[in-house]
């Protein structure tokens, strides 16, 4: 019997549809029907933040909502983001302070920080840390991410009139 | 031809600078190759169907309603797929009387642990894959599980292995000076027990693999998250009964391994079987359920631990008995004994004492495989070793830091054997401690610390000083018949518009491989560093090495680099010599350009070499033949290993009414010789210090006295996040190694190595008022509080 469903949304600014199993995941379906990989799979219940997507501007773990769940949504990946420019500094800010090292949480990362940042450019030690909290890092120990989203922040503090 | 290479310590050395990693553009941008991000034409997804049960006969397996699914392809048990894949004993002939059972890829007959992959589905979708294992239906005999090592050789435990005839697996005992003497000869003796908990490496990405079989040129490709390419190629051909030519294993980007992605796992292989028996391309990628009962688990060591000093302190002597569980089976190829051999002959190592006597006895258990994990053995040494330091202290009423002076191995002792016989060139024991007491104004921390008390809150210091096993020459496993290659080679190809092209058998997994080894290559051949390209982790195309594994990236692969390096640009040399018609001695190559050696003036750009030397070979001398390829090979034949050495401090505060343990910083100096890159070297001390701090009061895989894991899941099994975590504050001494070119030693151990003893110290010293100390861990705050006696 098919069980799948008919979903149209917009990926990265593309209008998408596509016909799924009500089971698959948001980060599945990025991942393996629209092969944008960029955002991981790295636990699959919401602890790690490998997967972490814009839906309609908000964050969301991938790993957590399912694909018919995005129905009408506008959805963003670590892929059309960087694309976009629009983290340009952050990059370059975590290339610099060496605040990655394999790059699997690196894309959940990005775009936790910048929501972070959003929030607050001025956010400090502690508000990053906080901020993070839903992101794990297993090599670099955090430091260097923290780093390089404060010196992320400066930048675009100073920037502003 | 130039005798005297240029140096490469010159101005425009790329060495010793903090360059930002090129690969890491790809992956901000979201580009990386992940194994599990690779799809094949006709890919298909197998699950397993694993053992509910520690220890269980496996009775009439009926897989009828799973093959009966719509998607389903096959499903295979372990008798089907022995039929295409030999099973593999995980012993190492050196270690005298070591000995372990026949494993297989999926089980046969038997599941010796919770975990245990027993029967395979392969289907159209990972999904697909789950659902046919749900309908398979096993018939299991619960036996009775060993779990406590403690009882493991007991004779009314039942044996795991009835073949074995025990559940020991492998034994040792060490004997240095004596060791009686020096306990009669002591104003005291303390004893203690320590209990390190088994933990995990939770590497982010799981582990994955992707196994493609061409039936028609009996070509097996397997894409791997893994650490040592070529030793999978190895093993693959072998037990799939493949010529080794025939097998080629990619290892593009992986997603943090830690000595987890070293070693075989059973469903990885039975994913390569697969791929042989269906002719089509099968994934595996472990969700984090099965990460937690199939990876590799780390340490799980009980260490009864007895000194014998003097009463200013002097150490005269020490006994150790190591008791480590490691699972049903030791693992495959590089054994589950190497953790606790280097527990024992670590322990003493920094200091100066003779008097040594250490016990290893590593039995088996119904658990999850225990295994290598990044910085093997080292945590448990120095946690012993620098907690039995400061216990000394405290009783007898002496600084911490005073009794290590006047027992560490001193500058005029170099070169240095050990009491375990360990090779020590030259070490910076003291400099590392002074820098640290002066990086952390330790003294000032103690005034801090002594003055917060008497207000009710209480903070504590915790030394530990450690070394650190890296680069490991020839002895480690080839002797023990282990076919894990010791040396590394490096292949540098001049492409004709002057750039390099450089493939290395030493592997990246974040690490930033790729760029130390473009920085010893710009270095050596005299090039931008933006005109070097380098590629690893493809058996196809790069020089037989490795991988890269207990810290001998740097050591081995960076030393290949190098002299691979020199000799290109020697050969580049002579092909610009016999076009400009004079000697290589006279010129030199910089920036990119041969250059007249005296003068620096540019006499030829590289392009211009490589138009010459691959289009217009007509116009040199006729018996001229141009070699802009080199390869050049390093293994370590000097000493046993390249240690290293470094020491950790960890400030804490405890809340005694909760038992809460507060990080409040960290600091580590460490001595890795020279150092490639200091940003690189930063980052792999503090994430090592993070999962040594993770072992020190988090992570535990929890079992119950069926031996079922208990946590497995990121829910419960707790690992550190962002805001647990305190500004990790590092420094460097740098004490290159004599016995190789470029100097260059590991790093990649010593965070992990120091950094649990440091933890344990730091909360024991802020415990010391009220007489309460603590010698296992994870530390909890349950554990502090009845240390304290409230609970």
């Amino acid at each position: 019997m098919d069980v799948s469903v008919e979903l149209a949304l917009t990926v990265n600014g593309v209008p998408v549809r596509r016909r799924v199993e009500p089971r698959q995941s948001l980060a599945d379906f990025l991942r393996y029907e629209l092969e944008l990989t960029g955002s991981h799979v790295g636990c699959e219940h919401g602890a790690c933040g490998a997967c972490t997507v814009r839906v309609d501007g908000t964050p969301v773990r991938g790993c957590l909502m399912l694909a018919v769940q995005a129905d009408g949504s506008r959805v963003e990946t670590i892929e059309g983001i960087a694309a976009s420019g629009e983290l340009a500094d952050l990059q370059r800010a975590f290339a610099e302070e060496n605040a990655l090292q394999c790059g699997f949480c690196t894309p959940g990362m990005l775009l936790t920080a910048q929501e972070i940042l959003r929030r607050n450019p001025r956010a400090g030690d502690v508000e990053i840390r906080e901020g993070l909290s839903g992101n794990y890092c297993r090599c670099t120990g955090y430091h260097a991410i923290v780093q390089a989203v404060l010196r992320a922040g400066g930048v675009r503090e100073k920037g502003q009139p | 031809m130039s005798d005297t290479p240029a140096r490469i310590t010159e101005r425009e050395s790329y060495i010793g600078r903090s360059v930002v990693r090129p690969q890491t553009a790809r992956l901000l941008a979201g580009r990386g190759v992940f194994t599990d991000d690779v799809t094949l034409p006709r890919m298909t997804h197998v699950a397993f169907v694993r053992s509910p049960h520690a220890h269980a006969r496996i009775g009439a397996i009926d897989t009828a309603a799973a093959r009966a699914l719509p998607g389903v392809i096959a499903v295979v048990t372990g008798v089907e797929l022995a039929r295409v894949c030999d099973g593999w004993v995980g012993t190492l002939a050196h270690f005298q009387g070591m000995k372990s059972a026949k494993q297989h890829a999926l089980a046969i007959g038997k599941a010796a642990w919770q975990g245990e992959p027993v029967v395979a589905v392969v289907a159209e979708s990972r999904a697909i894959a789950e659902d046919g294992v749900g309908r398979v239906a096993v018939e299991w005999e619960p036996l009775p599980a060993v779990t406590e090592p403690e009882t493991a050789l007991d004779p009314a435990t039942p044996l795991i292995h009835p073949e074995l005839g025990d559940n020991l697996v492998f034994s040792l005992e060490l004997k240095a000076g004596d060791v009686e003497e020096a306990f009669r000869q002591a104003d005291a003796v303390y004893t203690d027990t320590f209990r390190m908990g088994r933990h995990t490496a939770v590497t982010v990405e799981p582990r994955t693999i992707l196994a493609d079989f061409d039936p028609a040129e009996q070509q097996l490709t397997v894409y791997h998250a893994f650490q040592a390419p070529h030793m999978m190629q190895d093993i693959l051909a072998r037990h799939l009964r493949l010529p080794e030519h025939h097998v080629r294993v990619i290892c593009r980007d992986v997603g943090g391994s830690f000595g987890l992605k070293v070693h075989i796992y059973p469903d990885e292989v039975a994913a390569c079987a697969l791929a042989v028996l269906l002719g089509r391309p099968v994934k595996f990628t472990a969700d984090r359920v099965e990460s937690f009962v199939s990876d590799i688990h780390a340490r799980d060591h009980r260490v009864r631990a007895e000194v014998a000093v003097k009463r200013d302190g002097t150490i005269l002597g020490m006994r150790v008995d190591d008791l480590t569980g490691i699972g049903p089976y030791s693992v495959y190829p590089r054994t589950s004994a190497v953790e606790g051999n280097q527990t024992v002959r670590l322990t003493p190592a920094l200091y100066r004492f003779r008097h040594y006597a250490a016990r290893l006895s590593v039995v088996l258990q119904n658990k999850t495989p225990m295994c290598q994990y990044r910085a093997v053995g080292h945590p448990v040494a120095f946690a012993v070793m620098e907690g039995m330091v400061d216990r000394v202290a405290r009783e007898l009423g002496l600084d911490p830091v005073e009794v290590r002076r006047r027992n560490l191995v001193t500058q005029d002792m170099y070169p240095h054997t050990t009491q375990t016989g360990y090779f020590f060139e030259r070490l910076s024991l003291e400099e590392c401690l002074d820098s640290l007491l002066e990086l952390a104004d330790y003294r000032r921390l103690c005034a801090e610390r002594d003055a917060l008390r008497a207000r009710g809150t209480y903070r504590g210091l915790g030394l530990c000083g450690f070394v650190e096993l890296t680069t490991p020459g020839p002895a480690f496993y080839g002797v023990g018949g282990a076919r894990i290659s010791s040396q590394d080679g490096c292949t540098i190809r001049f492409e004709p518009s002057g750039t390099l092209t450089c493939m290395t058998g030493v592997t990246e997994q974040g690490q930033g491989t790729d760029t130390m080894i473009a920085q010893v290559v710009a270095t050596a051949v005299g090039v931008p560093m933006e005109h070097v390209r380098v590629l690893t982790g493809d058996t196809m195309v790069t020089p037989y090495g490795g991988g890269t594994w207990a810290s001998r990236g740097a050591g081995i692969g960076g030393e290949a680099a190098l002299l691979s390096g020199k000799a290109l640009k020697e050969n580049i040399l002579k092909v610009a010599a016999a076009i400009l018609g004079g000697e290589p001695m006279d010129l030199d190559v910089r920036r990119g350009a041969v250059v007249d050696a005296d003068t620096g003036e540019v006499r030829l750009p590289l392009a211009e070499v490589g138009r010459i030397a691959y289009f217009r070979p007509d116009t040199l001398p006729k018996d001229f033949q141009s070699e802009l390829t080199v390869t050049r090979h390093y293994v370590p034949r000097h000493q046993g290993f390249a240690f290293t050495n470094g020491i950790q401090l960890s400030h804490v505060e405890v809340d005694m009414e909760t038992g809460f343990v507060r990080l409040l910083k960290h600091w580590v100096v460490e001595d890795c010789g020279r150092i490639i890159n200091p940003r690189l070297v930063d980052e792999q001390l503090r994430g090592a210090i993070v999962q040594g701090i993770g072992a020190a009061l988090w992570e535990h895989c929890v079992y119950d006295d069926q031996g079922q894991l208990r946590n497995g899941t990121l829910m419960d099994y707790l690992v550190p996040m962002a805001p647990e975590i305190p500004d990790i504050v590092v420094g460097h001494v740098e004490t290159p190694t004599a016995y190789s070119e470029g100097g260059f030693k590991g790093a990649g151990e010593a965070g992990t190595a120091g950094a649990p003893g440091a933890v344990l110290n730091a909360v024991n010293d802020a415990l010391a008022p009220f007489g309460a100390r603590l010698t296992a861990q994870p530390i909890t705050p349950g554990d502090v509080l009845t240390a304290l006696g409230k609970l």
